[in-house]
């Protein structure tokens, strides 16, 4: 990424969609819509301390709302470009109200509350299209609980969860802990407010509240026995048929780790294959097992309830034994399938390419790079689920086919 | 050699407040004051940001003004600020390797936020490291060399040809160098392909055709890559061809080998006949339909076992494509696949396992422990699902045994200095992030070389293989960096110790001489020989000993 940042020939609009597209091989025309930071670029030094007086806080959607944010922000200390951004709808000065906290603090002079969107346009001989792919929505199963049963979460929270940049920095506290203990912290403050009022219930209601959760305090505890639960909306019907190819290993990978983290962890893997394709992969499997204690069972899921010390309890066939059973856990980790980009279908209307049944921009297996447009490319999960070494690759592949075009003057127009 | 720290030695400073990033945490006063007290310091300027375009004018202005010969800059890492800052010194007329930089924010005020103290005293003390190490700067230069736009591919395999077509289309003369009487590995042994659902001949005699009249691709057939010496722009590889030698420059070499499929000789009682491997089915299928109408296939034979752990990746799907075609050409056949995990990742490979499952192949789990059993006519397994060991006549086994490297990787790794792992294939410079690339410049992998692939990826791995090489190709000259090793021919015992650590194959011994020598071009800079060495022949520039020495000094002396 900071390769990408730093690189002569690249650059980086960030922040920007498409909004206008034209021509043909050779010869596109890009309108290119750049979303209003109300940052300028060129002066921000990304020093975070606008983002430390900052007086307004906001749910963190880069961790989930799992923890907040200010209202300029930055999703991550190592993003590019290296810029911080006002959130138009959480800023007070941008909603009509007073504050101006950031641009005094700011000594690179870099906030600007009048900066407008602006538009660039290109010209260039060739598109790659490398929009990737969407984490599942996993409340559309609703036998599972997500969203409503606190310690089922979705691969991605559990990446959030397990980073040491996250917001538990690393440890396996379960998301109904965070919770409990985050609105513990807040209800003192309401109660206060709510003294002023002339009617008692507010008041009531909330110290019932707050009496309710210290009794709650005994069912805090971090996440020790995990299960995940594999082709969640992959490979069923309902949702996607496709296998998303990447989950196998990312759950193998989030269980080790969780196991490095916290040496008492015990993981619990159910599946319908373990598709360990991958160089290494199946090592790293069979590794798991032995060196981390990860179990591995073969079973869909049919059901996730919860009993009331907030443990998911998981019933499944288990095909080996050929009976149904329930394990209470900790968590629940789903490993969400790798659903199409929501603005792919904008895109492909833009751009007039073709995508497949499932959402995916289309290519034959002889030209994997090729759109149904010459001289536009695509790679990555926009073309279908893969890994990251899978994704590298291919991006190398379509930057091939690219030069081709540039090099020979949009000729070369075959494999 | 020049005396070093020398009394002309004219140093500048410039700390760097970060925003509040340092001046926050630090007091910089007193480290603006340390800073004038250091030998050979001249000049010492505090900035706001120094990374900013003021910053770097006002060292651009300082150098000339102050006439300084060494600049120290102290702020963030050097990870991303060095570059602009070296070329700051450069745009001055300063050689820009006699700079330095101390950070001290990721290591003083973000790691000791809450001690104002002892963070400025450890940021005196980096400060002072630089200054010492700065004294004892050399010039160093960055060597421009010429080098070949030509490139040579090793293997005429799908995947070596997809890379062909594109470098040749880019406009570079490629010599595509293979083994055998015609092109195409693998897909010559093939019936059908699917998901394209087509003969390979298709795909094949497209390619060979248009890479036949590609004016810059240059076939060898019945050739090997012989020999090869050079480096990265610079390499000249010797082709043979019944004994017959030609030698070519290029600049890039692209590893496309391939793999061939594992012969299951003693495995669940194979014998070519009616216990065969896929590889021996579609054979039999390109004469015409087959006439067994029990067909059993067993999976993971040879692989995901004690001798070779790994998952060939492409065996389950050629065993769901050979049931599927089995079934379309007699939908009356029984087929039965024993498998352990059905590996049909992604899109296309799904559609086709729910396709074989729709027309009523029937597979079967199984428990390597309690494996099948091949008798005459039948194959009894234990069936995990009804929890007893079950028989199903047949007439012909189909073994699923996995690709495995070609006999020829051992000497190609050897000959190209790039390594391979315990199963035979080539490994890549980085798993995730380099995954056609080799540790060493100017050497490109693509296709079952680097691990079972299909075609769809060897092609993209062949074009990315490609793409990966045109960012050599397409320069107009190669610079290598001024931290490179040098060894002393003079005091060097040909020890081979540095041969053995260097990661990127950047030495060569010299029998003859009985000298070890670095290859500037490859060399990183790394300092794993200047380590090793027992006899300090090996040095880095830009870390010499006294240098670093100088650094550990000032470190100990507070
Ligand atoms: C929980 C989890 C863990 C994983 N762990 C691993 C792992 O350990 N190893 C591994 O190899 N793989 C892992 N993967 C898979 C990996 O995430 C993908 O292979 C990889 O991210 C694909 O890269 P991509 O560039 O194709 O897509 P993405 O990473 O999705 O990037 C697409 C980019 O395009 C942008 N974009 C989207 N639409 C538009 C638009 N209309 N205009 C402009 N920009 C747009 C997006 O904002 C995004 O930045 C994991 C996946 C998940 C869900
Ligand atoms: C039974 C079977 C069925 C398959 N079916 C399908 C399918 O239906 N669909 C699909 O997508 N994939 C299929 N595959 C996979 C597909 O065949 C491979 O992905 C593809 O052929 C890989 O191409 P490659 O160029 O990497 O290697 P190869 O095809 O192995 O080519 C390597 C070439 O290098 C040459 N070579 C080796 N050593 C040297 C040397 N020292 N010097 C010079 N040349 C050398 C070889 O002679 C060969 O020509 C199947 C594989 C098998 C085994
Ligand atoms: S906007 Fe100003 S205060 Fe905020 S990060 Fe950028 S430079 Fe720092
Ligand atoms: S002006 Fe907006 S972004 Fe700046 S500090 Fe106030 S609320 Fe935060
Ligand atoms: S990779 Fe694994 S978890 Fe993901 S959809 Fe495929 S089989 Fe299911
Ligand atoms: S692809 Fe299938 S048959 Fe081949 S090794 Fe992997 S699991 Fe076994
Ligand atoms: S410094 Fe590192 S890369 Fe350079 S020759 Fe020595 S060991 Fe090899």
């Amino acid at each position: 990424m900071l390769d990408v940042g730093r690189h002569p020939k690249v650059n980086v609009l960030a922040y920007s969609e498409i909004r206008e597209f034209s021509g043909q091989i050779g010869d596109f025309k890009v309108k290119v819509l750049k979303k209003a930071r109300y940052v300028d670029p060129s002066r921000c030094t990304a020093c975070g301390a606008c983002a430390e007086k900052c007086p307004t806080k906001v749910p963190n959607e880069f961790n989930f709302g799992l923890d907040d944010r200010k209202a300029i922000y930055k999703d991550y200390a190592q993003g590019i470009p290296s810029v911080y951004t006002i959130d138009p709808n959480n800023c007070k000065v941008i909603q009509g109200g007073k504050c101006g906290v950031c641009a005094k603090v700011c000594q690179a002079k870099a906030v600007d509350y009048e900066q407008k969107d602006s538009e660039v346009e290109l010209n260039v001989a060739t598109v790659i299209v490398s929009t990737g792919y969407e984490l599942f929505d996993a409340t559309q199963i609703p036998e599972y609980g997500y969203g409503k049963l606190p310690n089922v979460i979705s691969s991605l929270e559990m990446e959030r969860l397990l980073s040491a940049g996250g917001p538990t920095k690393g440890h396996l506290t379960r998301p109904s802990t965070i919770r409990f203990e985050k609105r513990l912290k807040e209800l003192p403050k309401l109660i206060k407010k709510a003294e002023k009022s002339e009617d008692p219930t507010e008041k009531n209601k909330l110290e019932e509240e707050a009496k309710w959760l210290e009794e709650q305090t005994h069912k805090h505890h971090t996440a020790t026995k995990l299960g995940f639960i594999q082709c969640v909306g992959s490979r069923d019907f309902r949702f996607h048929k496709y296998c998303s190819s990447y989950c196998c290993m990312h759950s193998i990978k989030e269980a080790i780790i969780a196991r490095e983290h916290e040496s008492s962890t015990e993981s619990f893997i159910f599946y319908m294959d373990l598709r360990t394709v991958g160089k290494g992969f199946e090592e790293y499997k069979v590794r798991g097992a032995k060196v981390s204690g990860l179990k591995y069972i073969r079973g869909r899921i049919a059901e996730i309830m919860q009993d009331e010390e907030y443990n998911p309890v998981v019933y499944y066939e288990d095909t080996e034994q050929r009976k149904v059973v329930g394990m209470s856990l900790d968590m629940v980790i789903l490993a969400n399938a790798c659903s199409p980009s929501k603005g792919i279908s904008q895109i492909s209307t833009l751009l007039g390419i073709e995508l497949d049944e499932n959402g995916f921009v289309s290519t034959h297996p002889n030209k994997p790079l090729d759109t149904s447009v010459p001289g536009i490319f695509t790679c990555g999960c926009a073309q279908g689920p893969i890994d990251i070494p899978e994704s590298v690759a291919q991006a190398s592949s379509a930057a091939a086919r690219a030069a081709e075009v540039v090099m020979t003057g949009g000729l070369a127009l075959a494999v | 050699m020049k005396d070093t720290a020398k009394s002309d030695v004219r140093i500048g400073v410039f700390v760097c407040d970060c925003g509040s990033n340092i001046a926050g945490y630090l007091e910089m006063k007193e480290l603006v004051e340390y800073s004038k007290t250091l030998p050979n310091v001249v000049f010492v300027q505090e900035n706001l940001y120094t990374c900013s375009e003021g910053g770097i004018n006002e060292i651009k202005q300082a150098i000339p003004k102050h006439n300084l010969n060494r600049v120290v800059v102290a702020s963030c890492t050097p990870r991303t600020h060095e570059p602009l800052f070296m070329s700051a010194c450069e745009e001055a007329g300063l050689n820009p390797y006699l700079f330095e930089m101390a950070n001290i924010r990721d290591q003083c005020s973000w790691v000791h936020m809450r001690e104002r103290e002892t963070g400025t005293e450890r940021a005196k003390a980096q400060i002072g490291m630089a200054v010492a190490k700065a004294a004892r700067l050399r010039e160093l230069k960055r060597i421009q060399l010429n080098l070949s736009h030509n490139a040579v591919i090793i293997g005429g395999g799908v995947s070596g040809m997809s890379a062909a077509m594109a470098l040749g289309n880019m406009g570079y003369e490629v010599d595509l160098v293979e083994k055998e009487g015609k092109l195409g590995g693998l897909l010559n042994d093939l019936n059908m392909i699917l998901p394209s659902n087509e003969p390979p001949e298709r795909l094949l005699n497209d390619l060979v055709a248009r890479l036949e009249t590609n004016p810059k691709v240059n076939i060898h057939l019945n050739s090997i890559v012989s020999k090869t010496e050079g480096y990265v722009g610079n390499y000249v590889a010797t082709i043979s061809k019944n004994g017959e030698e030609l030698k070519v420059k290029c600049g890039i070499i692209i590893v496309a080998l391939g793999a061939r499929v594992l012969t299951p000789e003693g495995l669940y009682g194979y014998n070519g006949k009616d216990v065969i491997t896929h590889l021996e089915l579609e054979s039999l299928l390109r004469k015409g339909p087959i006439q067994s109408k029990n067909i059993v296939m067993i999976q993971c034979v040879g692989s995901r076992c004690a001798e070779r752990a790994y998952c060939s990746r492409i065996c389950c799907m050629t065993a769901v494509k050979n049931a599927l075609l089995i079934k379309e050409a007699d939908p009356t056949a029984r087929i039965t696949v024993l498998y352990r995990d059905m590996q049909m990742y992604g899109v296309e490979l799904e559609e086709m396992f729910r396709k074989a499952k729709q027309v009523g192949v029937r597979f079967v789990t199984f428990d390597p422990e309690k494996a099948p059993v091949v008798k005459d006519g039948s194959v009894s397994v234990y069936h995990l699902r009804m929890g007893k060991e079950v028989s199903i006549p047949c007439e012909l086994v189909v073994l699923s045994t996995p690709l495995i490297a070609q006999e020829d990787a051992p000497e190609v790794s050897t000959m190209l200095k790039v390594p391979i792992n315990e199963n035979g294939f080539f490994l890549e410079g980085h798993v995730k992030l380099k995954p056609l690339d080799f540790a060493t410049d100017g050497v490109y992998l693509c296709g079952n070389a680097r691990y079972p692939s299909t075609i769809r990826e060897a092609i993209g791995q062949g074009l990315g293989a490609a793409s990966r090489a045109a960012g050599v190709l397409s320069k107009d000259a190669l610079f290598t960096s001024g931290i490179v090793a040098d060894i002393n021919a003079q005091t060097c015992c040909g020890c081979l110790g540095c041969v053995a650590v260097c990661p990127y194959g950047a030495i060569n011994f010299f029998p003859e001489r009985g000298v070890c020598q670095v290859n500037k071009v490859l060399c990183k800079g790394c300092g794993g020989c200047a380590a090793t060495c027992p006899s300090s022949s090996a040095r880095l520039d830009g870390f010499s000993n006294e240098q670093i020495y100088a650094q550990i000094e000032k470190a100990l002396a507070g």
